[in-house]
């Protein structure tokens, strides 16, 4: 699929001080036999000799089409541009942001711009959070929240400066903002390099997996990793006997839809086109794994505020059930009219 | 040129594919550029391709890595890398180092001087040496997005977000600034020193009479415009962008105000760049489908130059006197046709 053809990109994202600067300079310096073209905001902090580490300063224009959410980083359309004249030296791209930067511009970029468009695709949004300062940064830092609601893997991070308690209840408020990524605690971002690069699909269907109200932690202590796929089993209550408390987050909320009925395309893809367009500013992230009627293809979307993008993805396999899964993260979700409009979009 | 064979509701197109000398570089070219009857083919990384009219390659490392500008005055070529090195390549093939960024930062835009000055950009600082080999900087408010000198006078536009500064770099004064929303990228001035053109983010282009500032918004282009080209005379500035050439009037005092462009050889594929010939009112464009078009500005007459199917063009350039074309692609196949 063309889609895979494109160079993944990796955002990653996390407030001062969380450890960003850490795992980045685990990547570069990690033998895994790949080479990353890192776009940094600050030269000199990498520690690593590598000739494709840019320099980014995060300019963020707003496009002239009338929507104020559709902002984009000018800068990195520009090192796109010129990164591919290099095609063929790097494996994958990795995009580091200020901790204060709001990740929607980064995201924006690999959803507005024609050219970006054609040569890269998102991979996954990593957000790196401070397990001891996390809670603090939420009631205080926008930017935090923000970074939190935006990420498909969570790297929460310095885990052996908190106590158990103090673990499970940060883990809890993260779960209030996003019950969907990924969640791997750290020391020091000691995090198998796989779970953060190169995700693609794979977290689509498993971010998809979830149960909105389910407070799965991923990462034991003694890191045995549970990937089970979307046709698991495994008893959804054990984990909350470990006595997580349940969050929900003042203004940020997430949203999960499902149905095993087929979607009609051409009810769905307007009401999504117009949900996007009409309360994008609200919706922070979109992402959807959809069945169409008479479409052996899986159809997999995902979204920034009010910019979509969506690809057949590959067949139906034959032992998958053909189901049709939406989540949505943002403020102020208009859910009943959200869940509404996604029931008219069942063909009938 | 205005042959066109009726037949069968469809015209057929004269072909002049069989006189194009063929060029196999090997290499995605980013542009080319005519040093007296050679031509350099310069490539998306490392290399210059030498090329004489009997088709022989000599390739010469200028870059060790992206090669991210180029622009040429008809004697070199200068190029800005992602080495963070600013060189210049004669047609003989000899390369001189003009600047290095000490921290190596990427140079991203040139610009070349009648006069032999020269200015590039590293980031939000524009620099400019001029012959006497001074050199001085200028501060812009963000990341500058192109670099162009004015026909007459050291006076160098600096286009980036909201706008342009027009610096005059013997001058103490502050630049002048000239202010539009959005992110500017490529920038030309008309050849009689009137207008200032510039390429947006957006499928846009914006400009501004010089003499009172007053603003032209061109757009209705389906894609970003990446290729601008002034027709002999500076009477039309003709785009990429859309699948035709699109031509903004320039040759009355108000320019494009108030009125339509013209609209040439549409194709169901978009154009990638254009290049107008030298002295005659003929431009080159080059297609998104590997199509080569010559078209008479007066009645849009076409000849084909190359067939699609094949990579997108990249380039296209005229020599001096406008009897070789010279075109390249993505993938490194190029060509020479003599007219």
């Amino acid at each position: 699929m063309a889609e895979l053809s494109k160079i993944p990109v990796t955002v990653l994202t996390g407030y001062l001080g969380a450890g960003k600067t850490t795992l980045l300079n685990r990547i570069l310096s990690e033998n895994h036999g790949k080479k990353y073209a890192v776009i940094v905001n600050e030269f000199g902090e990498i520690g690593i000799d590598n000739d494709l580490i840019i320099g980014a300063d995060e300019e963020v224009f707003e496009m002239n089409n009338g929507c104020v959410c559709c902002t984009v980083r000018g800068d990195l359309v520009r090192i796109m541009e010129g990164l591919m004249k290099r095609k063929g030296k790097f494996d994958a791209i990795i995009v580091e942001t200020t901790g204060l930067a709001d990740p929607a511009p980064v995201a924006q970029t690999f959803f507005v711009d024609e050219d970006v468009q054609k040569n890269a695709r998102l991979d996954a949004v990593v957000t790196v959070a401070d397990a001891k300062w996390l809670a603090d940064r939420l009631k205080d830092a926008p930017e935090a929240k923000n970074q939190i609601a935006f990420a498909d893997v969570i790297v929460l991070n310095k885990t052996d400066l908190v106590s158990r308690p103090e673990l499970a209840e940060v883990e809890a408020r993260i779960r209030g903002i996003n019950p969907y990524a990924k969640l791997h605690r750290t020391e020091r971002c000691k995090v198998a390099l796989a779970d953060v690069l190169e995700r693609g699909a794979f977290d689509l269907d498993r971010i998809l997996d979830i149960e909105p109200d389910f407070l799965e932690v991923d990462d034991h202590d003694h890191h045995h990793d549970h990937h089970h796929g979307h046709n698991h089993d495994h008893d959804h209550d054990h984990d909350h006997g470990h006595g997580l408390k349940h969050y929900h987050d003042e203004d940020m909320q997430s949203l999960s839809l499902k149905t095993d009925k087929p979607l009609d395309p051409t009810k769905f893809m307007p009401w999504l086109q117009n949900l996007v367009a009409t309360e994008g500013q609200k919706i922070l992230r979109s992402k959807g794994i959809l069945a169409f009627t008479g479409d052996d293809d899986r159809y997999v979307f995902q979204g920034v505020h009010m910019m979509l993008e969506g690809d057949h993805q590959r067949k139906w396999k034959d032992d998958e059930p053909r189901q049709s899964r939406l989540v949505f993260i943002g403020r102020e979700l208009p859910e009943q009219a959200i869940r509404d409009g996604f029931e008219s979009c069942i063909t009938t | 040129m205005s042959n066109f064979e009726p037949g069968g509701g469809q015209a057929s197109i004269v072909s002049v594919t069989d006189r194009v000398r063929p060029v196999a570089l090997g290499a995605s070219v980013s542009s080319a550029y005519f040093l007296g009857d050679r031509v350099a083919f310069v490539g998306a990384e490392e290399n210059v391709s030498l090329v004489d009219a009997e088709v022989e390659i000599s390739r010469v490392a200028v870059s060790g890595g992206g090669i991210l500008c180029a622009v040429s005055d008809g004697k070199r070529v200068v190029m800005g890398g992602d080495d963070g090195k600013l060189v210049a390549l004669d047609a003989k093939g000899e390369k001189t180092e003009l600047a290095v960024d000490p921290k190596r930062r990427w140079i991203d835009n040139v610009a070349l001087h009648p006069d032999g000055a020269y200015a590039w950009s590293v980031g939000k600082t524009a620099f400019v040496r001029s012959g006497k080999n001074e050199e001085k900087s200028f501060e812009v408010p963000s990341t500058v997005g192109g670099l162009a000198f004015a026909p007459k006078g050291l006076r160098l536009a600096i286009a980036h977000y909201n706008g342009v500064t027009l610096w005059f770099p013997n001058m103490a004064a502050n630049g002048e600034f000239l202010e539009w929303a959005g992110s500017h990228l490529g920038v030309t001035f008309s050849p009689d020193n009137k207008f200032l053109v510039t390429t947006m983010h957006e499928p846009a282009l914006h400009g501004w009479r010089l003499a009172d500032n007053r603003h032209m918004r061109m757009s209705g282009y389906p894609g970003r415009v990446r290729s601008m080209s002034w027709s002999a005379g500076g009477k039309f500035l003709a785009t990429s962008g859309a699948d035709m050439v699109i031509m903004w009037p320039f040759a009355s005092k108000d320019g494009p105000m108030g009125k339509e462009p013209a609209m040439l050889a549409p194709l169901q594929a978009r154009v990638a760049v254009v290049a107008c010939h030298p002295r005659q009112d003929i431009l080159a464009c080059g297609y998104s489908d590997g199509t080569i078009l010559m078209v008479r500005l007066e009645d849009g007459a076409e000849i084909l130059v190359r067939r699609n199917g094949t990579a997108p063009v990249t380039t296209l350039a005229w020599n001096a006197k406008g009897t070789l074309l010279a075109f390249a692609d993505e993938e490194g196949e190029a060509g020479l046709l003599p007219l």
